[in-house]
C-alpha cells in the first residue's frame, strides 16, 4: 500500500460527518439486534446454517469488495487500463462458478465448519493442522494491513490521525462481531455492499461525464496511452511487451485458473458465507448470485480508474504527487458536492471495516473449531466454544491492530508477507481438487502437495524471478507464472506420495470425494427452491456466457 | 453418518438464528430511506458551487431519490413476503435414519 498524497484533503463538512455517523450506529444496532439469535457455537461461527440465499449472495460479494480491493482495482484501472477486467471476467467468476456447481455438494454436504475441516476429513491431521495455522496466521494479518491501510486512506481524506482510525474502526469491528457473530459480519457487509454502490455509482457517471462521455474518454487515452490500453487482450500475445508484463496463456491460466481458483475456492473469509446459508440449495446459489454484481462492479473501478489517467494525466509517475490508488480519492474530491460525498467517504470505510471483519469472522471460527477444539481442548460443551469464540474473536481484533501498528513501522515487510501467503492458496487448490476427483489420493499426500506446491511457488518467485534466472518482465507477470507453478508442482508430488502411501479408507470418503455419496439422505428440496430462476446450473451457466460476451467489445 | 455430521446435525437443532434473527431488508430499507431523504433535501438546497463541482449535474437530488427508492423497495418486498417462520425441526426425525 503507497501512501496518499497530501492534498487529498475532502472538504467535508457536518452533513457529510452525519451520514457517517448514522452508519456507525447501525453497524452497532445490528450486532445488538442479532445477538438474541445466538445460542449455539454454530449461530455465532456459521449463523446455524440458516441464511437465505440472496443474502449470502451479496456478503460472498462485499467481503471480497473490500477498500483495498476497490481502491486497487481502480489503479489497476488507471495503470495497466481495460486489462483490469481479467481479474473480473476471467479471475473470478468461472472460480465462483466452479465453487457453486461443483465443490458445494462436498463442502456443504459433509457439513464442514470451516475450509481446514475438509482436509482434516478427506486427508489426515498434518494437512488440517498446517492450513489451519497458516490460514488463522494470514487472517490477523491481512485484517491488520486493512486497518492500517485504512487508517493512510482515512488521514488523507479526512485528517484523522492514524492511530484514532486504526482504533477506532478496530473497537467497531470487535464490538459488533463479538456481540452478535458471523449473522452480525453478515448483515453489515450485505448493507455495505448497497453503500458502497450508493457511492460509486453517482462517482462513475460524474467522472464519466467529465471526461466527456466514453467515447470522449477512449478518444483522449487513446491518444496518451495508446490503443493496447484500450483492450483487454491486444499485446498479450507470447513474446510480446505489453504493461502487465503477461501473455494471454499466463492470463488464462496463472490469474484465470490457478491463483483465482485458488482465492475464490478455498479462501475460507470467502467460503464461510455459504457454508452459513440455510439449505444445500442456497448454499450452491451463494457463489452464483454473488458472480452477477462481480461481472458489473468492474465497470464502477475501471471507469473511475480511466478517468482518473485522463483527470490526472501524470497520475503514477514522478511528475505527480498522486499515486495509482489514489484514483478515486482524487474523482471524489474534484466531482462530489457534500452529500453524496457523505456517501462515498462512508461507503469506503465501511469497506475497510467489513473487509477486516470478514477475516476476523473466519478467523475466529478456524482458531476455535480447528486449532483450539481439535487439538488444546477437545471434547467440550459447546458453550465453552461459544464462549471460547468470543473470547477469540477479541483477541484477533486485539492482534490486527497491532498488526497494522507494525504495518505502519515495516510496510514493505508486510508486502513481501502478503506474497508468501498467496502461494499457499495455490497448492490448496490442488489438494482441494485432487482430494475431491480422486478417491485414490492418500492421506499423507495432502500434507505434502500443499508443502511442495508453496515451496515451488515461492522459489519460483523470490529465487528464480528476483534473482533474475528467469526473465519476467513484472511483478505482476511473475505472479502468475509462479502459481502455474506451484499447481504443477504440487499435483505431481501428491500423485508421487499416494502411490507410496496407504488411501483412506473408501467408507471415510463418503460425501467428500466425487462418485462416492454420502449415505445420508440428502434433504428434500424446498418448496421454491424447483423454480427454473433457482437453478443453480442455470444460474452459473448464464454467469459465464454474460462474462464471456463482456470480453467482446474489448477483445478486437 | 459420521461423528461430525451427528455433532453438526446436532448443533443445527439447537440453533436460534433461524427462529430468532430479524430480517435484514427491515435494515437496509430504514437506512436507505434516512439517507435518501437527507440526500434528496441536501439536493433541493444544493448552492452553484454544488453544482458546478459535479459537473453541473444536481448529483445529490438524483442520488438521494434513488436511494429513497432501494429503501422503499426493501420495505415494501419486506411487507409483500415476510419472512416464512422457520420449517418445523425435521431434522430429529432423520436422525435415526
Amino acid at each position: 500500500m503507497q501512501y496518499l498524497a497530501e492534498g487529498l484533503r475532502l472538504p467535508t463538512n457536518g452533513l457529510d460527518y452525519t451520514l457517517l455517523a448514522i452508519y456507525f450506529v447501525v453497524v452497532l444496532g445490528i450486532g445488538f439486534a442479532a445477538r438474541r439469535s445466538v445460542k449455539t457455537s454454530l449461530d455465532f461461527f456459521l449463523s446455524g446454517r440458516s441464511l437465505p440465499a440472496w443474502v449470502t449472495g451479496l456478503a460472498f460479494v462485499a467481503a471480497n469488495l473490500g477498500a483495498t480491493e476497490i481502491l486497487g482495482m481502480a489503479a489497476t484501472g488507471a495503470e495497466y487500463g481495460v486489462a483490469v477486467v481479467h481479474w473480473y471476467w476471467i479471475g473470478a467468476i468461472p472460480a465462483m462458478v466452479f465453487l457453486g456447481l461443483v465443490m458445494m455438494p462436498f463442502y456443504y454436504g459433509s457439513k464442514v465448519r470451516s475450509v481446514p475441516e475438509f482436509l482434516l476429513q478427506r486427508f489426515d491431521k498434518s494437512a488440517h493442522l498446517l492450513s489451519s495455522i497458516l490460514f488463522a496466521f494470514a487472517s490477523i494479518l491481512i485484517a491488520g494491513v486493512n486497518l492500517y491501510a485504512m487508517s493512510i486512506v482515512v488521514e488523507a481524506l479526512l485528517g484523522w490521525p492514524q492511530w484514532v482510525s486504526i482504533v477506532v474502526a478496530g473497537i467497531f469491528v470487535l464490538a459488533y462481531i463479538t456481540i452478535g457473530g458471523l449473522s452480525s459480519a453478515i448483515y453489515n457487509e450485505v448493507l455495505q455492499f448497497f453503500v458502497i454502490l450508493a457511492a460509486l455509482i453517482p462517482l462513475t457517471v460524474l467522472a464519466l461525464k467529465r471526461v466527456g462521455g466514453w467515447d470522449g474518454l477512449t478518444d483522449s487515452l487513446a491518444k496518451s496511452h495508446g490503443d493496447n490500453f484500450l483492450s483487454a487482450w491486444g499485446g498479450t500475445g507470447i513474446g510480446d511487451a505489453n504493461p502487465l508484463g503477461a501473455n494471454w496463456l499466463t492470463i488464462i491460466l496463472g490469474l484465470g485458473f490457478v491463483l483465482s481458483f485458488g482465492y475464490w475456492t478455498t479462501n475460507f473469509a470467502e467460503v464461510q458465507r455459504a457454508l452459513s446459508a440455510k439449505n444445500m440449495s442456497a448454499a450452491k446459489r451463494t457463489p452464483l448470485i454473488a458472480a452477477f454484481p462481480k461481472i458489473f462492479i468492474v465497470f464502477l473501478v475501471m471507469i473511475p480508474g480511466l478517468a482518473a489517467a485522463v483527470v490526472v494525466p501524470k497520475i503514477g509517475t514522478a511528475g505527480s504527487d498522486l499515486t495509482y490508488n489514489d484514483a478515486i480519492p482524487v474523482l471524489m474530491q474534484e466531482l462530489l458536492p457534500n452529500g453524496v460525498l457523505g456517501v462515498a467517504v462512508t461507503g469506503l470505510i465501511a469497506a475497510f471495516m467489513a473487509g477486516m471483519a470478514a477475516n476476523v469472522s473466519s478467523f475466529n471460527t478456524v482458531f476455535t473449531y480447528d486449532i483450539w477444539g481439535k487439538y488444546v481442548k477437545r471434547d467440550r460443551d459447546d458453550r465453552y466454544y461459544l464462549s471460547f469464540g468470543r473470547l477469540i474473536t477479541a483477541i484477533g481484533v486485539v492482534a490486527s491492530i497491532g498488526t497494522a501498528f507494525v504495518a505502519a513501522s515495516f510496510s514493505n515487510i508486510m508486502t513481501y508477507l502478503q506474497t508468501l501467503f498467496t502461494f499457499f492458496n495455490v497448492p490448496m487448490f490442488v489438494v482441494f481438487i485432487i482430494g475431491m476427483f480422486w478417491k485414490r489420493a492418500s492421506m499423507k499426500s495432502g500434507v505434502w502437495g500443499l508443502l511442495a506446491g508453496t515451496s515451488a511457488a515461492m522459489v519460483n518467485y523470490f529465487v528464480l524471478y528476483k534473482q533474475g534466472i528467469i526473465d519476467i518482465p513484472s511483478d505482476q507477470g511473475a505472479n502468475f507464472v509462479s502459481a502455474i507453478v506451484g499447481f504443477v508442482a504440487g499435483a505431481v508430488v501428491m500423485v508421487a506420495v499416494t502411490l507410496f502411501t496407504t488411501p483412506k479408507p473408501e467408507s471415510e470418503l463418503a460425501g467428500l470425494v466425487y462418485g462416492m455419496p454420502s449415505p445420508e439422505v440428502e434433504a428434500p428440496p424446498e418448496e421454491g427452491d424447483l423454480a427454473w430462476y433457482r437453478k443453480p446450473a442455470l444460474l452459473g451457466w448464464s454467469a459465464l456466457i454474460i462474462s464471456a460476451a463482456c470480453y467482446i467489445p474489448y477483445s478486437f | 453418518m459420521s461423528e461430525l455430521q451427528r455433532e453438526v446435525s446436532e448443533l443445527e437443532r439447537k440453533s436460534a438464528t433461524a427462529a430468532r434473527l430479524f430480517d435484514i431488508r427491515r435494515i437496509i430499507g430504514g437506512l436507505f430511506v434516512v439517507y435518501g431523504v437527507i440526500v434528496t433535501i441536501a439536493g433541493f438546497t444544493a448552492s452553484d458551487a454544488d453544482l458546478d463541482k459535479a459537473e453541473g449535474v444536481n448529483i445529490n437530488l438524483w442520488t438521494g431519490l434513488a436511494m429513497l427508492a432501494l429503501g422503499l423497495f426493501f420495505l415494501v418486498w419486506l411487507k409483500l413476503r415476510p419472512t416464512e417462520a422457520p420449517a418445523p425441526p425435521e431434522a430429529a426425525k432423520d436422525e435415526n435414519g
